[in-house]
């Protein structure tokens, strides 16, 4: 009786320890992201003599207003919004198309296209940066959105290829049979049948490739170095802070318009993101 | 007459099995292709190319492209910023994967315990810098490390320092800065790696471990750490990948700075290609760079997967 008590009693200390340094650790390693948004709201006056504090005086929206309005960051917003949303599309269209037909049938050359698939994972980017943007360039799609939307959706995805081949492949077959009878052809059991079945395939796919295409930097800062009106809040951000040096809350204000629409996203959608990342590395 | 009817039933079926066959396989085939032409133009003409380019002299803006043999890699041994940046590389990768790998065990261990409440806002938290976009990070990160910023004022009001140090801009501070950095913006994914990892232990070792006394410690160097190791190696893999192949987090924090101090082959091919800092930009020279440095990261994923044969040979794993 004593005994459990005591078990109890230090399992609960040991909890609450555990607890104390986690809220510590994570209180450190939020610090950054505090600071940034707790900065675009600080007048630049309270920046300077309270600049560490992430508590604002007040919440003056001028600086979000500033970078919004007069540092273009609208216009950046909307651009990494149709570059993300139309390589989204893209990518999810081909790889999930993909991942069916080498996931459920078999067919020539099918054996070839998966080796080439699972060799190119071993490409390093080194290859590849100058020749795309040579060929951007030869098409003739250089400091256009076009051309970033295409290099950005580039390549052969194989991660998502394979996590819509396997999940495909263990549907049963009846499925597709008995879309037959209804008369439904390849296209239509592929729409209407076998799309619907993969949501949560298609919510991991869709949730890496947003974060990975609104955060990416090297391509979208290469390919739109002479055209700044298509610039995503990335390059745009890095950009302004070239121009601006010494403009921290407005730079803040930005660095945190670009971050929100990311950071909701994945809360909401957490789950899928997770079980990807995992299958990933499972696979 | 019986049998003739059986003949010619029996083609029927098998030419209508012919001709669904072939109509699966144009389907099948329009549905590879689009992923086939990405695949095609933006991987594998790439590797073609690049080697072309690498042998050529060409500024990208002009038509113009001579063909000149060897050359650029003559030069590119023989450059000893091209070395600087080969060198600092591996000093960044060495010097962060094992934190980050080591962390993100830490933290997985920890938050895999299904007793801990809000272990899941913990995990949410660690991960945020993961899903941030690295020209934030280089930003902000280069205010809080300035003399100015959040972490020398810390150390002074700790009385570990008297005077503030610049940690991006001096040539000693910057390289360990930049991998702190990096340990923090990568610990996440390795949290999540490793806890995909852990939840492929089965739970009945642990209890078997419970009942017979072993502790937290114990369990976790003799159970859990031997299980871990195949997916260690694929989650190693991956971090010595992505950390050779650094560009964002250096070129927004650093630019490469002070004086090459954090300067990797991605900055330096990036500078030589695109930027022409030094005169005009060398498309040829660069991709001589590429081509050169994805030899070695091939080499060493070749190595480490050999390691990884071995040691499945000898099953240690």
């Amino acid at each position: 009786m004593n005994n459990s008590f005591l078990i109890r009693n230090s399992g609960s200390i040991s909890r609450f320890i555990t607890h104390i340094i986690l809220i510590g650790v994570c209180f450190i390693w939020m610090y950054p992201f505090l600071w940034m948004v707790s900065s675009s709201f600080k007048t630049d006056a309270e920046f300077f003599e309270n600049g560490l504090s992430i508590i604002p005086n007040s919440f003056n929206m001028s600086n979000i207003i500033r970078a919004w309005e007069t540092a273009n960051f609208s216009q950046y917003f909307l651009n990494t919004f149709i570059i993300t949303f139309s390589v989204v599309l893209i990518v999810l269209a081909s790889t999930s198309a993909c991942g069916y037909a080498l996931g459920r049938f078999s067919f020539p050359g099918k054996k070839v296209i998966y080796v080439l698939l699972v060799c190119s994972m071993f490409i390093p980017l080194e290859f590849s940066i100058i020749p795309i943007v040579a060929l951007i360039n030869a098409l003739g799609l250089s400091n256009t959105m076009i051309g970033v939307i295409l290099a950005e959706s580039g390549g052969g995805h194989v991660m998502l290829v394979l996590m819509f081949a396997s999940y495909f492949a263990q549907i049963p077959k009846e499925m597709e049979e008995s879309a037959t009878m209804d008369g439904c052809g390849f296209l239509r059991t592929f729409v209407h049948v076998m799309l619907p079945l993969a949501k949560p395939i298609i919510g991991s796919a869709v949730i890496m490739q947003v974060i990975f295409t609104w955060n990416s930097f090297l391509l979208p800062l290469i390919l739109t170095l002479s055209n700044p009106s298509i610039r995503p809040l990335s390059v745009g951000l890095y950009a302004f802070k070239g121009e601006n040096v010494v403009d921290w809350t407005g730079i803040a204000a930005g660095a945190t318009i670009s971050v929100l629409p990311v950071i909701i996203i994945f809360i909401v959608l957490q789950k899928y993101f997770v079980e990807g990342i995992s299958g990933a590395v499972k696979g | 007459m019986a049998n003739a009817n059986i003949t010619a039933g029996k083609q029927q079926t098998s030419s209508l099995r012919k001709k669904r066959n072939r109509y699966i396989m144009f389907w099948c085939w329009l549905f590879v292709l689009p992923n086939i032409i990405l695949f095609t133009l933006f991987q594998a003409w790439p590797i073609v190319t690049s080697w072309y380019y690498a042998m050529s002299d060409w500024s990208g803006l002009s038509s113009q492209i001579e063909f000149v043999g060897l050359a650029n890699f003559q030069e590119l041994i023989n450059d000893k910023y091209f070395w600087n940046a080969y060198k600092n590389v591996f000093i960044f990768t060495f010097g962060s994967v094992p934190f980050q790998l080591m962390l993100g065990l830490l933290f997985a261990v920890i938050l895999n315990n299904p007793k801990l409440k809000f272990a899941s806002i913990y995990r949410t938290l660690i991960f945020l810098p993961v899903i941030t976009s690295a020209s934030i990070i280089g930003i902000v990160m280069g205010f809080i490390w300035s003399t100015d910023g959040g972490v020398n004022y810390l150390l002074m009001q700790l009385g570990i320092l008297d005077v503030p140090i610049d940690f991006l801009g001096s040539m000693k501070w910057a390289m360990p800065t930049v991998i702190m950095v990096s340990v923090w913006m990568s610990t996440g994914i390795n949290m999540i790696f490793w806890l995909a990892g852990l939840q492929g232990i089965p739970k009945e070792l642990y209890e078997a471990a419970y009942i017979d006394g072993a502790g937290h410690f114990k369990t976790f160097f003799s159970i859990t750490l031997p299980l871990l190791i195949p997916i260690g190696a694929v989650i190693l893999l991956f971090n010595v990948a992505f950390s050779l192949r650094v560009f964002d987090l250096i070129k927004t924090l650093t630019d490469g700075g002070p004086f090459f101090a954090t300067d990797v082959v991605s900055t330096y091919i990036y500078s030589a290609a695109f930027a022409g800092e030094i005169g005009q930009p060398r498309m040829g020279y660069g991709s001589a760079a590429g081509v050169f440095f994805g030899f070695t990261i091939i080499f060493l994923m070749l190595i480490i997967q050999y390691l990884r044969s071995k040691a499945k040979a000898n099953r240690y794993v």
